[in-house]
């Protein structure tokens, strides 16, 4: 048995290229390690009645238009909006958020009426980043170096994107690009919890602090996305994360492509300098014209490839790609609701994201932890509710809890993380929300931790990093993953990727898995069919 | 802010403190959303309201627009380089209609500055501007306030608008065009303006929210005889368009807000250079409206009288009915003109008018009626009267 494409790990960009190819005609398998689909994006039942989303939790990136392409919907696909958020502050109070235009800037004027006004100035600038940016999400960056003609015209089209700004747009979009989250918000707030609150997004996934260049553009990486039109707002998806992978699952086996899970990829067979298949861990052997990594690139080419097929000089460019991991996750399951005490009753910030980290410098503390080869003491928290919205997950009164963490490091001052460590972390997860929802624990029915090391054990994120990757400029576009191999190609013929290692990167976004099947289309020469260009309006 | 609670946002759309009235009136349950306030769109009748503005008087809730105290020493010279007019030639009791730009010129707002003392300004407008007014302000002694629920406004516009006043007990017979007097109002006091966004005779009133509903129940029981009629802001809209004035947000996008480069518009592209004091020494956006002035400006904005009964909203212009040249900002069927009229953008190289028509669509249950009609750039304002102006006031 031979297929035409056999893409390694059923996440969710691995399920979108093989999505788009089993539609274009292709014989597709896809191969999974794990007993179930998902990657990343992925919901299980650790605990009875409680389903979690056990790693990404919100969704804003995923592109809409392979949600309509795949017909996700139709295979069950449901993205929640939420309301609210919050960040806790130390005194007592809180900083809210609301979708209401009016209800905003009346929060934020509590804190700072000159900040509640530039809020609108701020919006403007980052939107104006995001419409720069969203076309390029689902196009190949071009190489530097080439003068292939279809470079040249990519490279003419992004100078285009650039030079159609103003000139003070253009100094304005370089300084973004390199500052850090910590300057970039000095330039329009003065209050302390607001700068903090908005600078959450610049971090999360992020092995840098607010105070490093560079983090405004992670920031801008969190809020590109969209639902519904709703230029960085989040949302859930029904019945978790997983909710996508099943419906990109359900697809697949529409358009006749197939998913076999239960044993990964032992190593990826290569003949006369072209991929020709795998071997299972279980010893199985399969055949395939080409073969697609939705592993990271580092496992995929310093794990599964024999060295002696690859470039030196790439396999260096491999060992040094950063994936340095910076965050751990709890999934809890709640007996009943906890109390916020600075929140008051009937508040409906509790629906969305919240924090407890109400200064950049306590960020930025918490990220001296995390060069110090340890678990931030005082860590900063993405924490949500989701079962306030989604009624699908938990009994009724019961709930789940999606605390994601920064920072935790790979390993532990230089050694492996152990189970006492583990236990450590949650401890200072838990102990915080204790101080600002009092009788907090006393609901926790169940609690699975993940740290740098289980993120790697079981979803295979080298070094646990969340967006198989840094999003640092040096690892962007052209970058990424290596100079020259931006294009979702590889030394070795017929082995491809099409993970979040590759542009635009991480996030359940699924532009990479899209990009990768034009790509693979393009080379066999075959029309690409249910595949839209990027939204043109935004 | 006052008694700024934690559970704002239980009602995201706040009360004027004239609501208990303008609540009582509002017969249709018309309510909009103006700057974080409940506001009427419209009471009972549109064609009634907008007639009592030009036949008799009219009563319109200001309190929603946004306003800022500016005081200190350098008050006049922080807001003369703030703004594109001559502040200093503006005596105490004044109010200039002024523009202000960023440094690229774009307009970020109009409104009106109020001098009430040698060194004290009210500014009015519509958007939110502290974080502007604050940064601007370095290097100048001037104290900025926003005090938007401070004061309690209202608009008292139309022929008896005066004599309803006198009734009330305020004479404002010798107020001119642009000037202010202050009268006692209960325990407090009333500031009155001969100001207006009608176009016609009319006056804006001023106090303290505490005196808000007196004031309310004064001019209607004054009024009774002279056709008072609270009015919503649909009528008030096309008293503006005949009165040819702009609204911020609806005639052009601020600039700090603007996400669009070929968006912005500078005061010359509006129509208002003739505002501009290219004299007064330097103001902020002067070099770039200078290098405009110079160059030229790709965009205009005019007013259009237009061919056909049908109000032509939002439609697209097009210069020899072919090629793009511009779009309507605000239109209507003026009732007292009895005229379609309409403000516009539209390129400078069309803006000669020969040549402009209007694509406009009807729809009449449920079918289109697809319509080419001429346009014709006129002068503004649409609706002009000698009451506007006359001092004192003529008989209605």
């Amino acid at each position: 048995m031979s297929y035409d494409a056999l893409i390694i790990g059923a996440g969710h960009n691995g399920l979108v290229t093989a999505c788009y190819l089993a539609r274009a005609g292709l014989k597709v398998l896809v191969v999974e390690k794990n007993d179930w689909v998902g990657g990343a994006a992925v919901s299980r039942e650790l605990f009875p009645g409680f389903t979690y989303s056990n790693c990404s939790y919100v969704s804003s990136l995923f592109r809409p238009e392979i949600m309509r392409d795949l017909e996700l919907p139709k295979h069950g696909l449901q993205i929640l909006p939420y309301e609210g958020g919050a960040m806790f502050t130390e005194d007592g109070g809180y900083l809210g958020m609301f979708r209401d235009h009016e209800a905003n800037r009346r929060e934020i004027a509590r804190h700072s009426r000159r900040d509640a006004e530039a809020y609108d100035r701020y919006s403007r600038d980052i939107l104006r980043n995001c419409r720069l940016i969203r076309p390029m999400l689902m196009r190949r960056p071009p190489d530097l170096a080439s003068f292939a003609p279809r470079d040249l015209m990519e490279l003419a089209w992004l100078g285009k994107q650039i030079t159609g700004q103003s000139e003070a747009q253009i100094y304005d979009m370089m300084r973004f690009w390199t500052m850090s989250i910590s300057d970039f918000l000095d330039e329009y707030f003065e209050s302390p919890v607001v700068k903090a609150y908005q600078a959450v997004g610049s971090i999360i996934g992020t092995a840098l602090g607010p105070m490093s260049p560079g983090t405004a553009y992670v920031l801008l990486h969190h809020a590109m996305g969209d639902v519904d039109g709703n230029v960085g707002s989040w949302g859930y998806s029904r019945g978790g994360m997983g909710g996508i992978t099943s419906a990109l699952h359900s697809s697949l086996r529409a358009s006749g492509g197939e998913v076999q899970a239960g044993s990964g990829v032992r190593q990826i067979l290569v003949q006369n300098g072209r991929a020709v298949g795998v071997v299972l861990d279980n010893g199985n052997e399969i055949k395939a014209s080409r073969v697609i990594s939705n592993m990271d690139v580092r496992r995929t080419f310093l794990k599964h490839v024999e060295e002696k097929e690859l470039p030196s000089d790439f396999v260096h460019r491999v060992q040094r790609f950063k994936t340095r991991g910076s965050s751990g996750k709890l999934n809890i399951a709640l007996d009943g609701l906890p109390k916020f005490t600075a929140l008051p009753e009937g508040a409906p910030n509790i629906k969305g994201d919240m924090h407890f980290t109400d200064t950049i410098e306590k960020m930025e503390a918490a990220y001296d932890d995390w060069k110090d080869g340890h678990y931030s003491r005082d860590p900063f928290q993405d924490m949500m509710i989701p079962t306030l919205i989604d009624p699908t997950m938990t009994p009724p009164g019961k709930h789940f809890m999606s605390c994601f963490v920064q920072y935790a490091p790979p390993k532990i001052e230089g050694r492996d993380w152990t189970d006492a460590d583990r236990d450590g972390f949650r401890d200072a997860c838990l102990n915080q929300i204790e101080r600002y929802a009092p009788g907090f624990k006393s609901l926790v029915l169940h609690c699975e931790v993940r740290t740098p090391r289980e993120l790697e054990a079981e979803v295979g994120l080298t070094e646990g990093n969340i967006f198989q990757g840094e999003l640092t400029f040096d690892q962007m576009f052209f970058n990424r993953p290596v100079p020259g191999y931006a294009n979702y190609r590889s030394p070795i013929k017929d082995l491809w990727l099409c993970g979040s290692s590759t542009h635009p990167g991480g996030g359940v976004m699924g532009a990479p898995g899209r990009n990768a099947a034009a790509e693979v289309l393009r080379d066999m020469q075959k029309p690409a069919k249910d595949m839209s260009d990027a939204y043109a309006i935004i | 802010m006052t008694a700024m609670t934690l559970r704002h946002y239980e009602t995201p759309l706040l009360k004027t403190p004239f609501h208990p009235r303008t609540e009582a009136l509002n017969k249709l349950w018309a309510w909009g959303n103006w700057g974080g306030y409940t506001t009427v769109l419209s009471f009972d009748d549109l064609a009634m309201e907008h007639s009592a503005i030009r036949n008799s008087a009219s009563v319109y809730d200001l309190c929603p627009m946004i306003k800022y105290r500016i005081e200190g020493p350098d008050a006049t010279a922080f807001l003369d380089r703030l703004t594109i007019r001559n502040v200093a030639k503006l005596s105490v009791g004044g109010v200039q209609y002024t523009v202000w730009a960023n440094d690229a010129g774009h307009m970020l707002d109009d409104g009106t500055l109020f001098r009430l003392e040698a060194n004290r300004y009210r500014l009015c407008c519509q958007e939110r501007h502290l974080n502007w007014l604050s940064d601007s302000a370095f290097g100048f002694d001037v104290v900025i306030t926003e005090e938007t629920e401070d004061i309690a406004a209202l608009s008292v516009q139309g022929p008896t608008s005066a004599e309803i006043l006198r009734i009330a007990g305020f004479d404002v017979s010798a107020l001119k065009p642009f000037r202010m007097a202050e009268f006692p109002l209960g325990k407090g006091r009333l500031m009155i303006s001969r100001t207006g966004f009608t176009g016609d005779l009319g006056y804006e009133l001023w106090t303290t929210p505490d005196q808000a509903l007196p004031l309310w129940d004064l001019l209607f029981e004054a009024g009774k005889l002279h056709g008072i009629r609270a009015i919503g802001s649909e009528a008030l809209n096309m008293a503006r368009l005949e009165a040819g004035l702009i609204i911020t947000g609806i005639d052009f996008t601020p600039a700090d807000v603007c996400l669009r480069e070929d968006r912005l518009r500078s005061p010359l592209e509006m129509g208002l250079g003739w505002m501009i004091d290219w004299q007064k020494g330097h103001f902020t956006g002067k070099a770039a409206l200078m290098a405009q002035r110079d160059v030229g400006m790709k965009w205009s904005f005019v007013g259009l009288e237009i061919g056909g009964n049908i109000s032509a909203e939002g439609a697209i212009l097009y210069h020899n009915k072919k090629t793009e040249a511009g779009v309507i900002t605000g239109a209507i069927w003026s009732p007292v003109l009895k005229k379609n009229i309409a403000l516009a953008q539209v390129l400078t190289k069309y803006a000669d008018g020969a040549n402009i028509w209007a694509e406009i669509y009807a729809l009449r249950e449920l079918h289109y009626e697809k319509m080419m009609m001429q346009a014709h750039v006129i002068d503004r304002p649409f609706f002009v009267h000698d009451r506007r102006r006359a001092t004192p006031p003529g008989k209605f």
